[in-house]
């Protein structure tokens, strides 16, 4: 059964994600793919993480299908026009590709190439707007298509925002431009997450939690202090510290697994961001009871 | 020089379905304002206005704080204030007159060698399609560092902009500014698109 059945089936998902490597090495990050292929229904692509120049998430969510893998494409308003985005979501639908990931981007100044030109012709909502337009047999001005695609649209919320409810109102707005599952920013604190899935319970959609494994007790700092809509609490934090090198991976797996347990009442799926840590997912959804 | 155009009547009707007190700025030299336009329209909306002012230098903060309180009895007495000027003006008074309502008249064009007027912490694009009137006076291309129109991204953190940690985000200036006016619904518009065309329209090497 692929993502959207299951989805709309109503059964739990799990994805995982793919960050694309700066230059053309794709193979081993396939191969990780492949390695946990059972437990993922999907693989989301990153569109040019964190504003650095990579490979694209196009070609590489049509390698994975290649390889009988379901991705999840991330398309960002950040390096593209209303033109490229419209035509490059025509090139996802005819490389085989279903589930978009629509998103903003972040801003280029924190990447690698700070001083390119910010696009942001369009944003997550009117990029939403786009794709059902397309879907719909029409471009976002009205022209008709000669042949039209079909496609399974998310868009992301960040649940541990302050101010919370601009987040959800711009997630009202997602999903009347058609977004129909939400992936979410890293959740450390259940209990925020739990107040924010009651607040977002009358909209009806497919929410996936996301899960960041923690590499160390300096990294959870690092996002505390920098990362939007990231806080993670002091037990954590301290489970990390106290946790002697070698254990660090085996304390992130458990700091996972109860966050994972916590979340799987509250919604439908989790999705799982390694970074760089792919090896340990099997053993985080075992953890999990998956 | 900057052009100002009155906006469509579609859009300014629902502007004066209460009482309003009217402000046009007749500021500085370098922004044309349709004062004919604006007059007639006027004219037809009579029976709400408590008063119409013809001020300058709107984009002057201490020009508009000393103008607030010298016609404060009017503004007590309207339920909205409608401004006719540069988004400049409106986003000044704005700021002033925070729990009120204040709607911009004109959208502010570009138009070729304007070098750029804009007052201390107040900045207008000229985008041609103002969109003060569902941001609470925050003009959200100058505001946000992506110049989004639909809302925030995922981005700011305790207020402040990714981009920039001394950056106030423009969106949760506007959701907090909305707050104070119990208009934070007024966020779930419809989808916003920005039409470049404008912002280039009187841009007659570009345009037809
Ligand atoms: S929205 Fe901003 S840039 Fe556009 S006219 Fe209004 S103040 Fe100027
Ligand atoms: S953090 Fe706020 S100001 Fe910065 S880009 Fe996002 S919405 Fe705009």
């Amino acid at each position: 059964m692929n993502f959207k059945d299951k989805i709309i089936g109503k059964q739990f998902v799990i994805t995982s994600e793919i960050g694309p490597p700066k230059g053309t090495n794709i193979e081993p990050h396939i191969e990780e793919a492949l390695h946990i292929k059972d437990k993922i229904d999907a693989y989301n692509v990153t569109d040019l993480q964190s504003s650095v120049m990579r490979l694209g998430s196009l070609a590489t969510c049509a390698l994975l299908i290649n390889k009988g893998l379901e991705p999840v494409f991330q398309i960002t308003c950040r390096d593209r026009n209303r033109l490229a985005l419209q035509s490059d979501l025509l090139s996802a639908y005819v490389l085989g590709i279903r589930n978009i990931l629509c998103l903003t981007g972040d801003h280029p100044v924190l990447g690698d190439h700070p001083d390119a030109k910010p696009v942001f012709d369009l944003d997550s909502v009117s990029l939403l707007k786009a794709a059902t337009d397309l879907m719909n047999g029409k471009d976002i001005n009205g022209n008709e298509l000669d042949g039209k695609p079909d496609f399974f649209l998310g868009a992301v919320v960040s649940p541990g925002s302050d101010p919370l409810e601009p987040q959800i109102i711009k997630m009202e707005k997602k999903i009347e431009a058609g977004a129909k599952f939400f992936q979410t920013q890293a959740v450390y604190d259940l209990k925020a997450f739990e107040n924010f899935m009651k607040k977002v319970e009358k909209y009806n959609v497919s929410i996936l939690g996301g899960i960041v494994l923690l590499k160390s007790a300096g990294m959870a700092k690092y996002m505390n202090e920098n990362v939007a809509g990231v806080s993670v609490p002091d037990k954590y934090i301290k489970m990390m510290a106290e946790a002697k090198k070698e254990d660090r991976p085996k304390t992130s797996i458990k700091i996972a697994a109860e966050l994972i347990k916590g979340m799987k009442s509250l919604c439908q799926g989790i999705h799982i961001m390694p970074l760089g840590w792919e090896k340990y997912v099997p053993l985080v959804l075992e953890e999990s009871g998956f | 020089m900057l052009i100002t155009k009155l906006k469509s009547y579609n859009e300014l009707i629902p502007c004066f379905s209460d009482k309003v007190f009217v402000i046009k700025c007749s500021g500085c030299k370098e922004v044309y304002l349709p004062e004919e336009e604006i007059d007639i329209f006027l004219e037809k909306q009579n029976q709400n206005i408590i008063s119409i002012k013809r001020l300058d230098y709107l984009c002057n903060e201490d020009f508009s704080r000393t103008y607030s309180e010298t016609y404060n009895n009017f503004i007590e007495k309207s339920d909205v204030v409608v401004i006719f000027s540069c988004g400049v003006g409106v986003q000044v008074i704005s700021k002033i007159l925070e729990y009120k309502k204040v709607f911009a008249g004109c959208d502010t064009n570009y138009i070729n060698g304007f070098q750029g007027i804009s007052a201390q912490s107040w900045d207008c694009r000229q985008c041609g399609e103002c969109y003060l009137n569902y941001t609470g006076g925050i003009c959200p291309i100058t505001a946000c560092s992506k110049h989004l129109l639909n809302g925030p991204c995922g981005g700011y953190k305790n207020g402040k902009c990714e981009v920039n940690s001394e950056m106030d985000c423009g969106w949760v200036m506007i959701y907090n500014r909305l707050l104070k006016q119990k208009k934070q619904e007024k966020l779930i518009t419809k989808c916003r698109i920005r039409n470049y065309k404008k912002y280039i329209s009187t841009d007659n090497k570009i345009s037809k």
